[in-house]
């Protein structure tokens, strides 16, 4: 060997050690779950009107929530993204409020706008429609909390994109609404996409704004989260069982990007 | 798009082809070039890079603002339309196709946008994949394209919207030396086929005597020279061009005969007579060198010392400094090793008067 092979000494066990730590940090709560689970019971228990209740309603909201973020978000990230406007930091500012708000402000936030005396909720009321403690009212609780996670996402797909593709395609007698819809789009399109399962993700798991803006009404707004919560007062096995629905799905989508999250790129 | 509404059906008409002044000011950098091209004219913009040439192209297709002159099509002014909207074709440094879409759909995106159906767009497309020769790629993705291949899709889909101006920018400069030659050939039988006018960018001066009919050489923002390949080659009027056609180039008054040169420590003996300021061109093949002074002397004789030498082909290009005249000469291997070349050597060199080549500045 003449080539000087340059070996990293050992590491550190001042790094090492607190880095051991934080994994069992991490970890371990999953495994007490996962060896606490009731197994022998586990199928009855996931079979229960009241928890498919509860996961189907998530389920739903949460998409229903990620198809609003979706078609808000994009033309909001894309704005952002693409057209110079005085106050563009400001308005990428407020977009990123609800990321670090505690959603429980944020559902108060929501009362106070979307609530039955609120700015908006009186003239919706005026027209019959009523948003807070009801369904309706978990997917606006969902989308509130987790559009900035798409906005930011397709945003910053958005700016990582070669503009000039997009005067190519100007070039070539495309409009700007042509070029966002034939080449912007796909272009972007794996941004967009983690940035709705992200989403989806995040409204799946949302809490404080649900119960304080939609309630607590089994079928209605009992979402999984909501239902993990009670169950921990009444039948801590069930509790236990919807944790590990969540677990589940968030390793799924934990697996759907993969690649661009904890990939060796 | 599937009208002749190219702008052969206005040739002829007053005003045809692109007429424009471009100005564009950004920062320190100011632009200002007049800019003509008939229908079927290719003209190329030749200068060194940062000159402004391809600010010139995207202000003319509209990407890049302009702030003054004018720009017209045909008798259409294009300076308030919008890219989308100025009937132009652009052919781009590294081609951008777009990567989602196969060769055909890259070609038929021009005809969809003008309003083609689907079907009709993908016939259109498939012709002219057809005619650059690549009907056989229409599925493939850009990215299973050779760079030549992929040239000539970015061609097809810049010619596919039938435009009245045509825009290339640098198309041959992402090639390789052997692919150069082939697309440059078959760029300039494209170029012959088309009957809107065509502006072509490029720093390489082989490109532009191929393909274009008139050059126009722009440094600094500014148009420095313009005419036919041949004229410029033959008659370069700035040492930027001298350095790109491979001429010795001095300006100088001329009286009879003789030049006396800028700073008027030397004259060069000529055969043209003419009077006034000019400029003196000769090729660095007509430079003799010899280590002592020659008998029976060549008028022009100058001693030089000589810089640095490298190997041209089979010839050696010597760069002469000296006092009066710098100079480059083209000696064979075998001259420079009798002459005993080397750096920083004393030499003396002489440019029979039938060799040089006067005009006016």
């Amino acid at each position: 060997m003449t080539a000087p092979d340059t070996v990293p000494g050992r590491p550190p066990l001042v790094l090492v050690l607190p880095a051991l730590a934080g994994l069992a940090f991490l970890v371990l709560p999953l495994a007490g779950l996962l060896v606490r689970a009731p197994w022998s019971t586990l199928g009855t228990r996931l079979a229960r009107p009241e928890v498919l209740d509860a996961l189907e309603l998530s389920l739903v909201t949460a998409t229903i929530a990620t198809v609003l973020c979706v078609l808000f978000g994009v033309p909001l990230a894309w704005t952002l993204a693409r057209v110079p406007f005085p106050g563009v930091r400001l308005v990428r500012a407020l977009v990123t409020v609800p990321l670090v708000l505690p959603p429980v402000v944020g559902g108060v936030a929501l009362l106070l706008a979307a609530g039955r005396r609120g700015i908006l909720g009186g003239p919706l009321e005026s027209l019959g429609i009523t948003l807070p403690f009801t369904t309706a009212g978990v997917v606006l609780a969902q989308a509130f909390v987790a559009m900035p996670f798409l906005v930011i996402s397709v945003e910053g797909a958005l700016r990582a994109a070669d503009l000039r593709y997009e005067e190519a395609a100007a070039t070539l007698g495309a409009t700007r609404w042509t070029t966002f819809r034939r080449v912007t789009l796909p272009l972007v399109a794996p941004g967009v996409a983690a940035g709705a399962v992200l989403c989806w993700a995040r409204a799946l798991g949302e809490f404080g704004a649900t119960i304080t803006f939609a309630g607590n009404f089994p079928g209605e707004t009992q979402t999984m989260p909501l239902a993990v919560y009670l169950a921990l007062e009444t039948d801590p096995q069930a509790a236990i069982v919807l944790s590990l629905v969540m677990l589940a799905v968030s390793v799924v989508v934990l697996a759907a990007l993969r690649d661009r999250w904890t990939g060796a790129s | 798009m599937t009208g002749g509404t190219g702008a052969g059906a206005d040739a002829g008409a007053a005003g045809a082809g692109l007429d424009a002044r471009v100005v564009v000011r950004r920062g320190g950098f100011a632009l200002d070039l007049p800019l003509a091209a008939g229908p079927g004219e290719v003209v190329a913009l030749l200068g060194p890079n940062g000159a402004g040439k391809s600010t010139a192209l995207r202000a003319l297709a509209g990407l890049v603002a302009t702030s003054g002159g004018h720009v017209r099509l045909d008798g259409a002014d294009l300076r308030p339309l919008p890219p989308e909207r100025r009937r132009i074709g652009m052919v781009f440094q590294d081609y951008l196709l777009f990567p989602h879409l196969s060769a055909l759909d890259n070609v038929a995106f021009g005809p969809r946008c003008g309003g083609a159906r689907r079907r009709e767009a993908r016939r259109v497309a498939a012709e002219w994949l057809e005619r650059v020769g690549l009907g056989a790629y229409a599925s493939a993705k850009p990215r299973e394209l050779s760079g030549g291949q992929a040239q000539r899709v970015a061609l097809a889909r810049a010619l596919a919207v039938r435009p009245g101006l045509l825009l290339l920018d640098e198309p041959l400069a992402a090639l390789d030396a052997h692919t150069r030659m082939e697309i440059r050939a078959a760029l300039r039988r494209h170029l012959a086929g088309f009957a809107g006018a065509a502006v072509l960018v490029t720093h390489d001066p082989l490109d532009a005597m191929v393909l274009a009919d008139r050059i126009v050489v722009v440094e600094d923002g500014r148009p420095v020279q313009e005419g036919e390949p041949a004229e410029v080659a033959r008659r370069p009027r700035t040492d930027y061009v001298a350095r790109l056609v491979g001429l010795n180039l001095y300006r100088g008054t001329a009286e009879g005969g003789r030049v006396v040169l800028g700073d008027g420590s030397h004259t060069l003996d000529t055969v043209e007579s003419l009077t006034g300021q000019v400029f003196v061109a000769f090729a660095p093949s007509a430079v003799a060198l010899y280590r002592t002074r020659p008998d029976g002397s060549p008028r022009n004789l100058w001693k030089a010392r000589v810089g640095t030498i490298e190997r041209h082909g089979d010839r050696v290009r010597v760069r002469l400094a000296g006092d009066a005249i710098t100079a480059l000469a083209d000696v064979t291997p075998a001259a420079v090793a009798e002459l005993q070349l080397s750096e920083g050597s004393p030499i003396w060199a002489a440019v029979k008067a039938t060799e040089t080549h006067v005009y006016p500045a």
